[in-house]
């Protein structure tokens, strides 16, 4: 069906008026963009090739203000650290060699900015946006994650973007059939104006079935298929749309998308299906930019060209104009690049499920990437130019001006109260606990589907969660996901390392390997030079983490702008560690199981409440500096865990972070409601700290395992050959009691309402 | 041993329910929903998931689809049907058991491990179970809550066609904490929580004893093998 529009902006009209006005500052694009763009056409853009510049070189899709960090990521590696590794940073998501075979692909992605906006439909297609991430890879998605981050729960705003947040992930995720592992939930009034809402997820592949994004043989065909192309999440394209046509044209359209899980649903099987019958040479989906990022990407990925007939595009509102179709960010789309000769068999797979497909041109040798409304060209660019070679800014860096007086002023300096009486203590407590952000979040999760697929081995609240790859074998990956924007306002270099530190401690206390990394940095404007350097500071420190623990970065995604005004966000650097288990049956419960366990700390606590819990839940306070990260004895830690886990001496493992012991002593005896008795005695003299500190001090490197009598000589006899500091603080018992000794003694039904009343009481 | 599993686009428990056949020592067999063609199975189960999207109502779509005219007929005539979830509001929506399921009361989505009560062995899905045996099977449903008019209650409470109870909790809001029911025949049993994920130790819900290594669900696929072999 050929169109007749008039209005379009040919090539040949660009030619010939080469001073006609464009609205370039409208699209977001600089006066020296503009230019360089009109340096690499030699001539004006037409409105469609300036759509697709626009929002290829915009921010999100161009990285230009983060690539010139980002490239550490890449650069800090060991040999050692790219064995495992299939595909590296800059395709859709990071590939890992897992072995026997296998492969898994992961990646953590933001969708902060639409999930203010309209919070259901931000974050269900922040979900099917990283899951068709993972799909594109070739592999099958088997679980989903989210870390959320909510202003605070006092403003009346935040249960509209909370429910809504919430809804969204558990309608499209749910919907999917993926199983939701776990995640992290946050409230802070610093994202009120600003909520972040980054989804991750996880696949599995053959070693053979690696797909990536690129169209190399000439002559192979170019196909969209899955769900038709409408208005939805346009944005700032509407600019142009009002250019080019009058008043009875298409106006503002919605700038967020809309996500229909059953079509996305049915778009992976349908995908699978195709992998398996091998009639795909290339596959992209289509996410932020749409159609522009996807034909640019796969051409430039190809070292080749495309021709595109753009009238071919399958429609859902036939009054879209070309430059709209070119952006329209309409979810649940993919772009295949198929030989000829797999046309017969694609066109049957497709049809099978009903999908919608439509061929919109083919691949050529000339790199250049030629579009066509009708008979009239309207884009002619090369491709590389649009997708890979945009602009680079080495922007300034201030070290931020209010910085010295927030470290100096510690909780020391500023004399926080510390409470020395055990009832006091026992309160502050369980204020802690019962806290919104350490109180128990199952009324979110409970939300979420974590059995389907069958093969969930850990899901929250453990401290990671942990699925089977391999029926055959058992084999499986483990992910734990951290990022304390407290910490990273403190000290970003250290807040970044901190993130991955725990993440890391997090996957090794279920027992598995740590492998690799992936990241989700958020933080405010790129502009503001104290930003900027929030920025270089955390990159830098994840990445001389990641050389130090020996694990690479594979991907991930930044996310600027998070700001409201002149305010930024903490900066908040999600980190998630993936790790590897040869067998899940061998994975560590966060909690204790059995009566007559000794419950042993290991790791050394240091007076560190700076920027922790206590300071925030009991005074208000953040000041000072976070606590000292030491990953030498992270290390040391994880590879005890292993070696403990392997001979089966752990019959729990629970990792010390935000909340410190108490906390996770708590959380230990809430997983399976079984008792204990424990002392703090040692603790305060081994380490030379008071009670609130060993309490709820907030020292890295330290987790606590119950062990079962018979296993007590060979495990402490193994902590103290690898020199891990170890010290036995109680024993588990079936009096439906957790006693801290001196302090106070509690029902566990007592502590359990305290824990998991909060958040119902807020939002349900 | 050959058992059916049925996948609608918008299944999702489908992989779950083929693995629980297995690990009960069937044969799967796939169908597929365009198809008409039952592949002389023994006995079909309707898995979980959104068929169709749950566009209209829940399984009202799938109803209509072509396996389904095969199933209701093989239902009518003593094939052993278990519908899960989606699959029991398929069986509701194709009139093979009574009444209607609509949002969960509280209108959140919920996961949970949930305790039933078996309330009839008298059926080809719950012949290895005992009587008003408690049991732990994974719920996880957005719109599981049971209604029915009184007249229709007063005869599935009379004539015995409850299946299973909610215990303790009632999640969803079901009237008379109904969480699955039979037909007279005892062929065709639907609930809303899945047995399918309670047959595996390791990816089980909790019990007292490990982590995860809760395998109630299992009876149900042994039953259905029991019975056909019986028969």
């Amino acid at each position: 069906m050929v169109k007749q529009v008039s209005t379009v902006d040919t090539t040949n009209n660009a030619k010939k008026t080469p001073d006609k006005e464009q609205p370039w500052r409208e699209l977001g694009l600089k006066q020296e963009e503009y230019d360089r763009i009109k340096l690499i056409l030699d001539r004006r853009p037409t409105s469609a090739e300036l759509a697709m510049y626009s929002v290829m070189w915009s921010e999100h899709c161009s990285y230009k203000s983060s690539k010139i960090y980002l490239r550490q990521f890449g650069e800090k590696v060991t040999d050692e650290m790219k064995k495992n590794l299939m595909v590296g940073m800059g395709e859709n998501a990071g590939v890992v060699d897992i072995g026997e075979g296998w492969a898994v692909t992961f990646k953590v992605e933001s969708h902060n900015h639409p999930s203010y906006i309209e919070p259901f439909q931000g974050a269900a297609t922040g979900v099917g946006g990283i899951v068709r991430d993972i799909l594109t890879m070739g592999a099958r998605p088997i679980a989903v994650m989210d870390q959320l981050r909510f202003g605070a729960v006092a403003n009346p705003d935040t249960a509209r973007v909370v429910n809504g947040v919430v809804s969204g992930i558990s309608f499209y995720g749910n919907c999917l059939g993926l199983p939701n592992i776990g995640g992290e939930t946050v409230f802070d009034k610093v994202y009120q104006g600003n909520p972040l809402v980054n989804a991750l997820s996880v696949g599995a592949l053959r070693h053979e079935d690696l797909k990536l994004a690129k169209a190399s043989n000439p002559g192979d065909l170019v196909i969209l298929f899955g769900a038709r192309t409408g208005a939805d999440g346009i944005g700032g394209v509407s600019v142009l749309a009002s250019e080019t046509f009058d008043a009875d044209g298409p106006s503002r359209r919605p700038a967020v998308q809309v996500g229909d899980p059953f079509a996305e649903k049915v778009l992976i099987e349908c995908c699978l299906e195709l992998y398996a019958a091998k009639v795909v040479a290339g596959i992209q989906d289509l996410g932020g930019a749409g159609l522009s990022c996807a034909t640019s990407e796969l051409a430039s990925n190809g070292r080749a060209g495309m021709r595109v007939q753009l009238q071919e595009v399958l429609l859902r509102d036939e009054s879209l104009t070309p430059e709209e179709i070119l952006m329209s960010e309409s979810q649940e789309r993919m772009m295949a690049i198929v030989p000829k000769k797999d046309l017969k068999a694609f066109t049957a797979i497709v049809n099978k499920y009903e999908v919608e497909f439509s061929v919109l041109g083919e691949v050529i040798r000339e790199p250049r990437l030629y579009i066509n409304w009708g008979k009239e060209e309207i884009v002619n660019v090369p491709p590389r130019s649009v997708a890979h070679d945009g602009p680079v800014y080495e922007r300034p860096v201030a070290y931020p001006a209010w910085l010295d007086n927030l470290n100096n002023n510690s909780v020391n300096h500023a004399q926080l109260r510390r409470a020395t009486n055990p009832s006091k203590l026992a309160e502050q407590l369980i204020q802690i606990v019962s806290s919104p952000n350490q109180a128990s979040k199952s009324w979110i999760t409970d939300q979420y589907d974590h059995y389907v697929g069958g093969n969930t081995a850990l899901a929250m609240p453990d401290d990671s969660g942990m699925v089977r790859v391999s029926e055959e074998t058992g084999l499986g990956v483990a992910i734990a996901t951290d990022a304390n924007g407290r910490y990273c306002q403190l000290d970003p270099y250290n807040g970044a390392k901190l993130a991955l530190a725990e993440s890391y401690r997090n996957v090794a206390s279920s027992g598995a390997v740590p492998m690799a990394v992936t990241n989700c940095l958020n933080f405010g404007s790129p502009e503001n030079p104290e930003v900027m350097w929030q920025f270089k500071q955390a990159t830098a420190g994840l990445a001389d983490g990641c050389l130090e623990l020996g694990i690479p970065v594979t991907g991930g995604n930044v996310s600027f702008y998070n700001q409201t005004g002149d305010v930024a966000i903490y900066p908040t650097p999600v980190v998630g560690v993936l790790g590897v288990i040869d067998d899940v049956a061998r994975r560590i419960p966060s909690g204790w199981q059995d009566a007559g366990n000794n419950i042993y700390l290991l790791g050394i606590t240091r007076d560190e409440l700076d920027g922790s819990v206590w300071s925030e839940v009991i005074h208000d306070h953040l000041g000072g500096k976070p606590p000292v990260v030491d990953l030498a004895a992270e290390k040391a830690l994880a590879e005890l865990l292993q070696g403990a886990s392997l001979q089966g001496l752990l019959a729990s493992t629970h990792d010390l972070s935000e909340g410190g012991l108490a906390q996770t002593l708590v959380e230990s005896t809430l997983r399976f409601g079984m008792g204990a008795r424990v002392w703090l005695n040692e603790i305060t003299e081994r380490d030379q700290v008071d009670l609130t500190a060993a309490l709820f001090s907030e020292s890295t490197a330290r987790v606590i395992v119950s062990v079962g009598r018979e296993d007590d000589v060979k495990f402490v006899g193994l902590c103290e050959a690898r020199g891990i500091p170890v010290l036995r603080i109680g024993v588990t018992d079936a009096s439906g009691q957790l006693e801290i000794q001196d302090l106070a003694t509690w029902s566990i039904e007592e502590i359990k309402s305290s824990h998991s009343a909060t958040i119902p009481e807020l939002f349900g | 041993m050959k058992i059916g599993v049925v996948t609608f686009p918008g299944t999702l428990d489908d992989r779950d329910a083929q693995r629980a056949v297995r690990i009960a020592g069937g044969e799967v067999v796939k169908l597929w929903h365009a198809d008409a063609n039952l592949h002389s199975v023994d006995a079909v189960i309707l898995p979980g998931g959104f068929s169709f999207g749950d566009y209209l109502r829940c399984g009202a779509i799938a109803a209509q689809a072509p396996v389904m005219e095969s199933i209701i007929d093989a239902a009518n005539g003593g094939l052993p049907v278990l519908g899960i979830c989606n699959g029991f509001q398929v069986l509701v929506e194709s009139h093979l058991l009574p009444g209607g399921l609509i949002r969960n009361e509280h209108q959140h989505f919920i996961c949970r491990d949930q305790k039933l009560i078996v309330e009839n062995v008298d059926t080809a899905w719950t012949n290895g179970f005992k009587l008003g045996q408690e049991i732990t099977i994974p719920l996880k449903n957005g719109e599981g809550g049971y209604i029915a008019d009184d007249e229709t209650l007063r005869r599935l409470e009379g004539d015995g066609l409850i299946a299973f109870r909610y215990s303790e909790v009632n999640p969803n809001g079901s009237v008379n904490n109904i969480a699955g029911l039979r037909n007279a025949r005892g062929n065709v049993v639907g609930l809303m929580p899945h047995p399918e994920h309670a047959v595996e130790p390791g990816f089980g819900p909790d019990t007292p004893l490990a982590m995860r290594s809760g395998i109630d669900g299992l009876t149900f696929f042994t039953s259905v093998l029991n019975q056909v072999v019986n028969s």
